[in-house]
């Protein structure tokens, strides 16, 4: 089954496939698991949203490329889907370096001193919110809030949490992942 | 888990449940509080580690351990909860696996647990528990713990007993307002749904608590997810509606993982689907998620993203509940508003009217946050002073220092003075403050927190997630925050605090949606209440004041010498004394100390 699928997945895929065809793969299988039906716009539309966050757990982020493959095969404009894309914060349209760190952004931890991790972070990194390290270590996002404001201020690392941070324990923290 | 074919059997199953050996009467009971924030303090290990001593002690089969959700004393996790048999729960916070070994150890040793880390009770003693009533108390993946807590009964009531009119009379007189923001009469909303035209209807529960620094929603979703599905699934019956959306944040993974289960399980039980419980009533529910974008709470916007579109909103009328999900009438509730429900029906809408006030019954969820010493979520009859609520629930500052003021509402709400916090909490009392009651996020500042850096928190948030549709919005809110920035710097005019008033009234007139409409509310709240600080700015920008003794006036009393943190400041007794700029930390210690007037802040 795999193989029948590739050929129409080849079509929008890259034309160099090497180690993303397995992703397409992935992608492609989860697509027509959607099962929409041709003929309803509202139903293709109403499945993009779940569709574009399956793709950038596959893909890590939202290439053009991606997005174009996900609009054919959800007959969909690629504008439409690029309109959708830009418009929500989580989707990402650039590569991520190997570890991302998100400081909370929320009111809570603003208030007890979100600023002075990222000023750390920022000056040991030497890269800026939303970007990566010339390394391809670290890439610094933000988030709003996840809800754990008891702990504020908040960062998540590959989306575990550290709470109660202080700008001190910065060096230790990233240290865990330097290795 | 076997399908429930008619009420009967529902009725039956949650007669055993109860009867069963496990219900706990006699049996110890632990519970651990295994929400996001629990987990992220080490519940996990806490839980392994008496579920491990609990084996080695052979005592696995007598005391019963649960996976709980939170109950709300986040600033103490992780928690356990302690219930023996015939005694009054008790509340241990800071436990650590090593504390989690010794309570199994004390238990096998005497029968009971010494507890000397118990939290304190008054945290408990002010609130009244509607929405959070299970939480923390049930194991939210199992189904039975729910249905053995009556759980289903009032779904079962609305399909087989009840007309929908009813179940909407009931709504109406309890005068549930919703807790999403609004504060708009549930009953009602419910009523012109009802009524609208057209076949096909949805329920929306919205599960974007957008409001950073508010996380009740999560809460309630992570400890008691049936309470959600089951009034869901009951506004269903009473609108006539067969489909069902939860639109939840992705920040929540828990959450939704949680509830993904429960919805499962209750569709494996015959709670949800066709044929509910044997009758022709017929409605299920699934998960929409969020990506990410704050004006995606606003109910139109929310239903444009469940469509797959950009989530920009649209001009109301017409409202959801006449034109809604691809173009049929929807009714979008709070999932607090939805927690409410099933209360409400159980006892009436006289018992809901008892408590809270004549115009706001009920209770409101607040998530403290901040400089509180207490940060966790408390759930009160509304009414309550905030004096209260900060300090016999939230126990004060957590630094000691004075609180200087609340924000409630979020980006869309405002800040309240401490001059203010003998007011009672209702929907009307805040909004004359200059705030809203909006989700519950209760943001606490003390002493020391610039309220110009906080009004320009807030509009960096507005200006990031304004959709763009509109203009005043898009480019208004871009203006306000220009001039804040410009205010900081210390480069602001004086006709900059006349001008942040009208274009933040313009904006507020002009706006297409609420976020729009409420954003300039940080701004305008904090220039009603804080001016002078505003003016300060104006002086000297966001640089920390300076302070210089007068050698004339000073006598040399020693007082601030005393007082200073740094040790900077020097001079003998009887003796003009100075300050060494260079260590000062402009804490204002000795400026507040000085008897004589002599220390100018600059
Ligand atoms: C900018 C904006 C953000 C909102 N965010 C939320 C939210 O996160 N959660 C919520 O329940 N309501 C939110 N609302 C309110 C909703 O539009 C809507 O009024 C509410 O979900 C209705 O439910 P209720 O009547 O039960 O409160 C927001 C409104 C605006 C204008
Ligand atoms: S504000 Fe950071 S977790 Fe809530």
């Amino acid at each position: 089954m795999a193989t029948a699928k590739h050929s129409s997945a080849a079509a929008t895929a890259p034309a160099t496939p090497g180690a993303d065809t397995a992703k397409y793969q992935q992608l492609e299988a989860f697509l027509t698991g959607l099962k929409v039906d041709g003929a309803d716009l509202a139903g293709r539309r109403a499945v993009l949203i779940p569709a574009l966050h399956r793709a950038q757990e596959i893909f890590s982020y939202l290439p053009t490329e991606v997005q174009k493959f996900i609009a054919a095969h959800l007959n969909l404009h690629v504008s439409e889907v690029n309109g959708v894309v830009s418009f929500y914060h989580y989707f990402k349209t650039k590569m991520s370096g190997k570890h991302t760190i998100e400081f909370c952004l929320g009111t809570a931890c603003y208030v007890r001193g979100a600023a002075k991790l990222i000023e750390k972070a920022e000056s040991m990194l030497k890269a800026k919110l939303g970007e990566t390290t010339t390394d391809g270590l670290f890439t610094l996002g933000s988030l709003r809030c996840v809800g754990a404001c008891s702990l504020a201020p908040v960062v998540q690392i590959d989306g575990k949490t550290y709470g109660r941070v202080t700008a001190e324990q910065i060096p230790a923290i990233l240290a865990e992942y330097q290795k | 888990m076997t399908r429930l074919a008619t009420r009967t059997d529902l009725n039956q199953l949650a007669d055993s449940l109860r009867q069963a050996p496990a219900a706990g009467a006699a049996k110890p009971q632990i519970f651990v509080g295994m929400s996001t924030c629990g987990l992220a303090s080490g519940a996990g290990k806490v839980y392994d580690a008496i579920a491990a001593a609990l084996q080695e002690k052979g005592l696995a089969d007598h005391v019963q351990l649960i996976k709980a959700g939170c109950v709300g004393l986040c600033f103490a996790e992780p928690t356990v909860e302690l219930q023996l048999p015939n005694q009054p729960i008790v509340t241990l916070g800071d436990v650590t696996a090593e504390r989690g070994r010794q309570l199994v150890d004390e238990l096998a040793a005497n029968g009971s647990f010494s507890n000397p880390l118990s939290v304190d009770n008054a945290i408990f003693k002010k609130q009244v528990r509607i929405a959070l009533r299970n939480c923390g108390r049930i194991d939210p993946e199992q189904i039975s713990d729910y249905l053995r807590n009556g759980g289903y009964q009032m779904l079962a009531k609305a399909v087989f007993d009840w007309q929908p009119q009813d179940v909407i009379d009931t709504i109406k007189a309890s005068g549930l307002r919703g807790r999403g923001g609004g504060g708009f009469p549930t009953g009602v909303k419910w009523q012109a749904a009802q009524g609208a035209a057209g076949e096909i209807k949805y329920i929306v529960c919205n599960a974007d608590e957008g409001d950073p620094g508010a996380f009740m929603d999560r809460s309630v979703l992570e400890g008691d997810p049936h309470c959600v599905l089951e009034a869901m699934a009951v506004a269903g019956r009473a609108i006539g509606a067969r489909r069902g959306f939860v639109y939840c944040r992705a920040e929540y993974p828990l959450a939704v993982k949680r509830l993904g289960i429960a919805i499962e399980q209750a569709r494996a039980m015959g709670l949800l689907g066709e044929k509910i419980l044997g009758s022709d009533f017929a409605f299920d529910i699934e998960i929409k998620y969020g990506a990410g974008a704050f004006v995606c709470g606003e109910e139109t916007s929310l239903i444009h993203s469940i469509e797959g579109k950009r989530g920009e909103p649209t001009v109301k009328p017409p409202f959801p509940a006449e034109r809604g999900l691809w173009d049929a009438s929807t009714t979008v509730n709070n999932v607090e508003t939805f927690a409410n429900i099933v209360p409400i029906l159980e006892k009436g809408a006289a018992w809901f009217r008892s408590i809270g006030t004549e115009k706001s019954p009920g209770t409101k969820v607040f998530s403290l946050a901040g400089d509180i010493k207490n940060v966790g979520l408390a759930e009160i009859p509304m009414g309550m002073t905030i004096q209260e609520l900060l300090y016999d629930i939230g126990g004060g500052s957590s630094d000691g220092k004075p609180i200087k003021a609340v924000q409630t509402g979020g980006p869309s709400g405002g800040c309240i003075p401490s001059i203010k916090f003998d007011t009672p909490m209702e929907y009307e009392t805040l909004t004359a403050l200059g705030s809203i009651m909006g989700s519950g996020g209760m943001i606490v500042m003390s002493e020391g927190t610039s309220m110009v850096k906080i009004a320009h928190f807030y509009l960096q948030f507005t200006c990031d997630e304004s959709c763009g549709k509109c203009t005043p919005c898009r480019i208004g809110c871009k203006r306000l925050h220009e001039i804040l920035d410009r205010i900081l710097k210390g480069e602001g005019k004086p006709e900059d605090l006349t001008k942040l008033e009208e274009l933040g009234n313009v904006i507020k007139d002009t706006a297409l949606c609420g976020l729009g409409q409420t954003a300039p509310n940080p701004v305008l709240s904090t220039l009603r209440w804080f001016r002078g600080e505003y003016e300060e700015c104006l002086k000297r920008g966001n640089r920390p004041p300076t302070y210089r003794i007068d050698p004339v006036k000073c006598v040399g009393c020693h007082a601030c010498f005393k007082v200073c943190p740094a040790n900077c400041i020097e001079g003998k007794v009887k003796q003009p004394h100075t300050i060494r700029q260079q260590d000062c930390v402009h804490c204002g210690a000795c400026f507040k100390t000085c008897k004589f007037d002599a220390i100018a802040r600059e």
